[in-house]
């Protein structure tokens, strides 16, 4: 059974910080990381693999650059990497971003598993998965925390949601999503690393794909960003230093102005 | 083809646009911008920055869609067990305001087992026609079946805008029924407004955790999708003579079940929902021993509040990561938010920022929590914290 990781380039928003003249991002020393939620997805799919045999591709689709992240992949322990890259891809929102992704798996022999994470930190978005999913009419399950049982033919997991976790079972193939409780991802090995630099990144195109223009990239998304802004900043609150004894009874005091009890059950 | 364009005649060199560009993708030569195609994302953001229009994205649409026949406001209506979502109530309110500017009426969609109920509760609310699939099929968690099942009426309403709440299930489902449709959704909204000219639906939302703001189009496609963050917008009240219908819709299919569920088990310890609770009382490293989550979660007890943490805390096992606000946590939106020893890292921001009212309690009057928190305390939370709940209880 072949296992495909889907993996995203994205920016260290650790280092994103705004700028508070200008009101802008400032980018300097900002790198390119893999999506945090995808290391999850790697290891994952990498400790399927341990236990049932198997291959592991990893797939993402960006600019040129992105081979680096794949590569960061295989000194992991993925055995393949692709790369899918061309122009015409570039602007591509999540409609046009699952469609490309799909008709890629579609290009892949037999794919039991398809892992992601839970979403992008930049798009934060978390629509490619279920996206995907429905390009390639096959189930999916999102927020994965735990996979209980796997086999060739079923798969056993934990959902997260808002007030605890579903326990599911479904036949492969399938798309799942998994958050970070769900493992803790390792460190690439030396020889894992060796393997990546002499790895060749396998890129394919949109032609070799065989989905037509109108369907991908900008042309092929349904929404367009008509503006980006930073959002406005709080604006620097009230700060008491001081005897707690004073500090908290002038909160409460504050709050209670602005009709908040707390503790009062409910607030005004 | 579709592109991006530097208008060069236009072009001052001004370098608004390279400060604004997430990706790095613009380079300044000889005063004139120059798009690094290998970086850029076409996202738009330079576009948007340049004062002197002087760079364009184009578009090459397809065929198009005939959008004119697609009128009115869908909302979905989640439930679980036999419980309507609060979320809905949210959505529908921002149903009733949209209907101010479009005068078109407000539908919902209401599939599940044993439905009849929640579809007349809706109705309360101002709902013009709830339409209901009822089937076994349908039960709790089956958004599988469900997706193809709302795809299926949304074919047969037509609706021009379509909302559900940015929750797991609908962040789940909706993107399913979009992809059906072939139509724009855009995730987890914390405004919507209707563009006067155009009457299209803006819907804004955030991005990069929080950093920035993006405000979003379908323009060609309908139905305009979006999910709506939870706990932003006000509910919707009651109406007092409800007006609306309710639309059977049982000759819509029912697909066969892929998923099976085994079973739901509910968040032990947790006497509320982290997402659903009005008041946060948040740990970060500053309680530096697990033995001090008790502290914390007196406090959350004292206010009638849940139990958060940041990362920090979550990593170190002190505090199950079901709690974990921020980036790689839940993103939460509370009446009252209260950060004791969080230092305010942008991920745990990303969670918590667009709660009503912040409070942070640090020992570090430098801590960039301050520069988000509507109040805050300088000093050891040892002696804040249990003043704080001493004062409270008095
Ligand atoms: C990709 C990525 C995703 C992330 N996602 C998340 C996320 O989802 N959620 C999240 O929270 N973090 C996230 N982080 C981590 C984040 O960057 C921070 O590391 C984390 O939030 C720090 O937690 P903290 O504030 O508890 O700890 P610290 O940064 O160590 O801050 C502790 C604070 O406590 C104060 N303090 C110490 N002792 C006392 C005392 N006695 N009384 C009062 N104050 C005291 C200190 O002054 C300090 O400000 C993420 C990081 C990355 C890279
Ligand atoms: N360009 C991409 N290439 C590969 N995988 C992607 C890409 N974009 C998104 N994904 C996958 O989809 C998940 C959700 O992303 P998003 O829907 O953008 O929040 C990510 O965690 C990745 O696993």
């Amino acid at each position: 059974m072949n296992i495909v990781v889907c993996i995203k380039q994205v920016p260290d928003t650790t280092n994103i910080r705004i700028n508070p003249e200008t009101n802008t991002l400032i980018r300097e020393g900002v790198e390119s990381i893999i999506n945090p939620f995808d290391m999850y997805a790697i290891e994952e799919a990498l400790r399927i693999k341990e236990k049932i045999g198997g291959k592991v591709t990893a797939l993402s689709m960006g600019p040129p650059q992105v081979a680096e992240a794949l590569r960061t992949a295989i000194s992991l322990g993925a055995d393949e990497a692709i790369l899918l890259t061309d122009r015409a891809f570039a602007g591509a929102d999540t409609w046009a971003t699952s469609l490309t992704l799909a008709g890629a798996i579609r290009k892949m022999e037999n794919i039991g598993l398809i892992l992601m994470g839970k979403q992008a930190i930049d798009g934060d978005t978390g629509q490619v998965g279920p996206g995907v999913a429905e390009h390639l009419r096959l189930p999916h399950i999102t927020d994965i925390r735990k996979i209980e049982e796997i086999s060739e033919k079923e798969i056993v997991c934990e959902r997260l949601l808002e007030d605890g976790y579903l326990r599911l079972k479904a036949q492969l193939p399938i798309i799942i999503t998994v958050v970070k409780e769900i493992n803790e991802p390792r460190l690439p090995s030396l020889r894992g690393k060796m393997a990546a630099k002499k790895a060749e990144i396998i890129t394919w195109n949109a032609e070799y794909i065989g989905i037509p223009v109108e369907e991908i990239g900008l042309n092929g998304s349904p929404t367009q960003v008509l503006k980006i802004f930073t959002p406005p900043k709080p604006g620097g609150g009230k700060v008491f230093e001081g005897e707690p004894a004073d500090t908290v009874a002038q909160l409460l005091a504050e709050l209670k102005t602005g009709g908040i009890q707390l503790g009062a059950a409910k607030e005004e | 083809m579709s592109g991006i364009q530097v208008i060069e005649h236009k072009c001052v060199g001004c370098k608004k646009c390279q400060k604004v560009c997430p990706y790095d993708a613009i380079d300044m030569v000889e005063k004139l911008a120059v798009i690094n195609l290998d970086k850029c994302t076409l996202c738009g953001a330079c576009v948007d920055a340049c004062p002197f229009e002087a760079i364009v994205i184009e578009k090459a649409t397809g065929e198009k869609q005939d959008i004119s026949s697609y009128s009115g406001i869908c909302v979905y209506a989640e439930h679980r067990n036999g419980v309507l979502s609060s979320v809905v109530k949210e959505i529908i309110g921002v149903a009733r305001r949209l209907k101010e500017s479009l005068d078109k009426p407000i539908y919902a969609i209401v599939v599940g087992q044993d439905v009849k109920r929640i579809a007349e509760e809706i109705l309360e609310y101002g709902v013009d026609e709830a339409w209901v699939r009822e089937d076994p099929r349908l039960g709790d968690y089956a958004e599988d079946v469900q997706a193809d099942v709302v795809a299926a009426i949304l074919q047969e309403m037509r609706p021009e805008i379509f909302l559900g709440g940015g929750t797991i299930i609908g962040r789940s489902l909706l993107p399913r029924v979009a992809v059906r449709l072939k139509t724009g959704l855009t995730a987890d909204c914390t405004e919507l407004t209707i563009d006067e000219e155009t009457k299209n639906l803006r819907q804004t939302r955030p991005a990069f955790g929080g950093n920035i703001m993006a405000t979003i189009l379908t323009t060609a496609h309908r139905p305009q999708m979006a999910t709506v963050r939870h706990k932003v917008m006000p509910e919707a009240k009651k109406v007092e003579k409800p007006q609306g219908r309710i639309v059977p819709a049982d000759y819509i299919p029912v697909p066969k079940p892929r998923i099976e569920v085994l079973g739901f088990v509910p968040e032990e310890g947790q006497t509320v929902n982290l997402v659903e609770a009005d008041i946060i009382v948040s740990a970060g490293r500053g309680i530096q021993d697990p033995k001090n989550v008790g502290l914390i979660a007196k406090l959350a007890n004292a206010v009638g509040g849940a139990l958060g943490a940041s990362r920090a805390v979550v990593d170190a096992g002190w505090v199950p990561y079901s709690h974990q606000v921020g980036q790689t946590g839940k993103t939460v939106n509370p009446v009252v938010y209260i950060a004791c020893g969080i230092s305010g890292a942008i991920q745990h921001l990303a969670g918590m920022k667009s709660s009503d009212i912040i409070i942070a309690i640090n020992r570090d009057a430098n801590a960039p929590i301050f520069d988000v928190a509507h109040y805050g305390i300088v000093g050891n939370l040892f002696d804040v914290v249990p003043e704080l709940i001493k004062q409270i209880e008095k």
